[in-house]
C-alpha cells in the first residue's frame, strides 16, 4: 500500500474511525449498543473481503455462461466449505441463530427470478453493496430497487388476491395469527402462510437420520450437504469450463498430457488460479461462521433471543413486530434490511404497512438508525469503500440511461425473487447452503437458470451493438 | 460502448462507466473478431471485470501485454494470440 493516493488514504482512516467512533460513543450511551457494533464490524469485515476478492455471487455463475470463468464459483464455494465448518461446531454445541426454510419448488422459482435480475443489474445483492462502496452509482440504483421493490410486494393486496388460489387462502387464514394481521390480504401473506409454511423444512442431517450433533452437522450438514456437492459442482466447472484451457497450457510448456494425476493437478490449478478470490472466500468464510457465534455469544450475555426487547430498553419501541422482535438474523444477510429502511420510510409517508407478516409479524421496521442488519450493511460499504480507497480503486461512476434501466429492471426481479426465496444470494443460498439446509441449495439451482437466462439476453443485447460499432470498419 | 480500429491489426474497445458483466462480454466479442496477432487496447473503469477479464485471457490463451492504472481507469493490451 506504499503508493495509495494521500486522499485516498485520508478518506480510508476518515471512515474507519468515523465506524469507530460509533462503536465507542454509542457504547457510552448504553452497553446494549456492542450488540449492533457486533453486526457492524462483522460488516465491515464482509466489505473488505468481498472488495478484495471482487466477490460476487452473480459474477460466479454469469461469467461461466458468458466468458467461461470459473474463478468466482471456485471463491464461493471454498467461502461455504469454511463457513460451514466454522459454524458446524457453533450449531453442534446449540449456539447456532440459523434456522432452516420450508424447500420446495418456490425455491427454485425464486432463484431464478433473481437470478436473471443479477446478470441485469450487473452484481448480486451483497455485490450491489460492496460495488456501492467503490463509488458505482449504478450498484446504489441497484440497491434502492431492490429495497423499494420488496416493501412493495411484501403488501400488495386488492387485485392480487385474485391471483391467490383458495387453497392458500384457506390455509393462511387456518393458521391462528395475531388479529392485527390481516393474513387473509395480501398475496405474499397468503402465499407465506398459505403455502410456505405447509412446506417441508430439512437439513441433510435431517435427511440422513443423523442425531449425534457433531455428527450430524460436520458428516451430514458439511460433508454430505456442503463438500460432495461443491466438489461434485466444481468437477463439472473444471470439465466443460476450464480443463480445455489447462491441456493447452500443459502442451505448450511440454508437459504430459492424460491420467488422474494430470486431472487432480489440473482441478486444484483451477481452484488456486485466482488466489485473491480465494483469499476472500477462505476470510469470508471464517468470518460468518465467527459472526454467528458472536451474536449468539451476546444473545446469551444480555438473557434475549432477539433484539426487540433491547430495542425497547434503548425506548426505541416504534416498529416492533407483533411478536416483539425486530429482524436479527443473527448472521450475514443483505436484503431484508433493505426492504425495512423503504418499509420504514413508506410508513412514516403514511402508508399502513404493519398488517402484513413480512413486517407486521416477523421483521418490524424499526429506526434504521438503531436496526441491527442496517448497521451491518452500512458498515459493509464501508469496509469495501476503504479496500476501494487503500488499492486507488475507489472512483465515482455515475449511471447511464441504460445501466439505470437494467439496474432498476434487475432490481425489481432480485426484490422479488429474494421475498419469494425468503433471502437473496446470501440469505437463502450462501447461509443455508452452509448450514446444510436442503433449499440452499434450490435456491442456487435456479440461480443458476437465472443467470443462463440473463446471459443470453445479454448476448443478444451486447452482440447487437457489437454490430453496429463494427458496421463502420472491416475486420 | 465504443469501439474502433485504430490501425491496421490495433484495435480499440473502451467500455469505461461500463459495469459487469458488460465490459468482459464486448472483450470477449472484440477478441473473438480479431485475427490472431491483432492488438486489442482495452480501457475499463470497473475493477471486478479485470479479474474475469485477465482470467478470460489466461484460459483461452490470449496475452494480456501491457496493464497501466490511471485514478481508477484500467488500459490493457491484450494480444490475440488463440484463434
Amino acid at each position: 500500500m506504499e503508493n495509495v493516493d494521500g486522499r485516498n488514504r485520508l478518506w480510508a482512516f476518515v471512515i474507519l474511525g468515523f465506524l469507530s467512533l460509533l462503536t465507542i460513543v454509542s457504547y457510552s450511551f448504553s452497553e446494549y449498543y456492542i450488540y449492533l457494533a457486533a453486526y457492524l464490524w462483522f460488516g465491515f469485515v464482509y466489505g473488505t473481503c468481498l472488495q478484495y476478492g471482487r466477490f460476487c455471487f452473480s459474477s460466479a455463475f454469469r461469467d461461466l455462461f458468458a466468458v467461461g470463468v470459473p474463478r468466482m464459483a471456485v471463491g464461493i464455494m471454498i467461502a461455504m466449505v469454511l463457513f460451514g465448518t466454522v459454524s458446524a461446531f457453533v450449531t453442534a454445541t446449540g449456539n447456532s441463530t440459523f434456522h432452516a426454510a420450508p424447500y420446495g419448488w418456490h425455491s427454485v422459482i425464486a432463484g431464478l427470478i433473481f437470478g436473471v435480475g443479477m446478470v441485469l443489474t450487473g452484481g448480486c445483492a451483497s455485490g450491489s453493496l460492496y460495488k456501492a462502496g467503490e463509488g458505482n452509482v449504478t450498484a446504489m440504483l441497484v440497491i434502492l430497487s431492490i429495497s423499494v421493490s420488496q416493501a412493495v410486494f411484501v403488501d400488495l393486496g386488492g387485485w392480487l388476491n385474485a391471483l391467490v388460489p383458495y387453497s392458500w387462502h384457506q390455509s393462511a387464514v387456518a393458521k391462528g395469527l395475531p388479529p392485527q394481521i390481516n393474513v387473509g390480504d395480501g398475496w405474499m401473506d397468503q402465499y407465506l402462510a398459505g403455502y410456505v409454511w405447509n412446506q417441508p423444512v430439512a437439513s441433510f442431517a435431517d435427511l440422513l437420520g443423523l442425531k449425534s450433533p457433531f455428527v450430524a452437522t460436520y458428516v451430514g450438514n458439511v460433508l454430505v450437504g456442503i463438500v460432495l456437492p461443491a466438489s461434485v459442482a466444481l468437477a463439472a466447472v473444471y470439465v466443460l469450463w476450464y480443463r480445455k484451457g489447462y491441456l493447452r497450457k500443459r502442451r505448450e510448456e511440454g508437459k504430459p498430457l492424460g491420467g488422474p494425476g494430470m486431472e487432480l493437478a489440473g482441478y486444484w490449478s483451477m481452484i488456486a488460479a485466482s488466489k485473491r478470490t480465494a483469499i476472500a472466500g477462505l476470510a469470508l468464510g471464517i468470518a460468518a461462521g465467527l459472526h454467528m457465534y458472536v451474536m449468539k455469544g451476546l444473545q446469551l450475555k444480555f438473557g434475549v433471543e432477539n433484539f426487540g426487547p433491547l430495542m425497547k430498553e434503548l425506548g426505541f419501541t416504534f416498529g416492533i413486530s407483533a411478536k416483539g422482535t425486530v429482524f436479527d438474523p443473527g448472521y450475514w444477510y443483505v436484503t431484508t434490511q433493505e426492504a425495512q429502511w423503504v418499509g420504514w420510510v413508506f410508513n412514516k409517508l403514511g402508508w399502513d404497512n404493519m398488517h402484513n407478516i413480512y413486517f407486521g409479524l416477523e421483521n418490524g421496521i424499526p429506526n434504521p438508525l438503531v436496526n441491527p442488519a442496517d448497521w451491518m450493511s452500512l458498515a459493509l460499504i464501508g469496509g469495501a469503500a476503504v479496500m476501494a480507497l487503500l488499492h486507488n480503486e475507489f472512483k465515482w461512476k455515475n449511471t447511464t440511461r441504460e445501466h439505470a434501466t437494467w439496474a432498476i429492471i434487475g432490481g425489481m426481479l432480485m426484490g422479488i425473487g429474494s421475498r419469494l426465496g425468503l433471502g437473496c444470494n446470501v440469505g437463502a443460498f450462501f447461509v443455508r447452503v452452509s448450514q446444510g439446509d436442503v433449499s440452499g441449495w434450490l435456491f442456487g439451482l435456479g440461480m443458476i437458470g437465472g443467470a443462463y437466462v440473463g446471459v443470453k439476453f445479454f448476448n443478444w443485447w451486447t452482440e447487437r451493438k457489437m454490430a453496429r460499432e463494427m458496421a463502420a470498419f472491416e475486420f | 460502448m465504443k469501439f474502433e480500429k485504430k490501425d491496421e491489426g490495433l484495435y480499440r474497445l473502451d467500455v469505461t462507466g461500463y459495469v459487469c458483466p458488460h465490459p468482459q462480454m464486448y472483450t470477449k466479442k472484440a477478441l473473438e473478431k480479431m485475427k490472431v496477432g491483432d492488438l486489442l487496447e482495452l480501457v475499463f473503469d470497473n475493477p471486478s471485470s479485470g479479474e474475469s477479464i485477465a482470467a478470460m485471457c489466461d484460459t483461452v490463451g490470449n496475452d494480456v501485454v501491457a496493464k497501466d492504472t490511471q485514478s481508477g481507469k484500467y488500459i490493457w493490451k491484450i494480444r490475440k494470440a488463440a484463434a
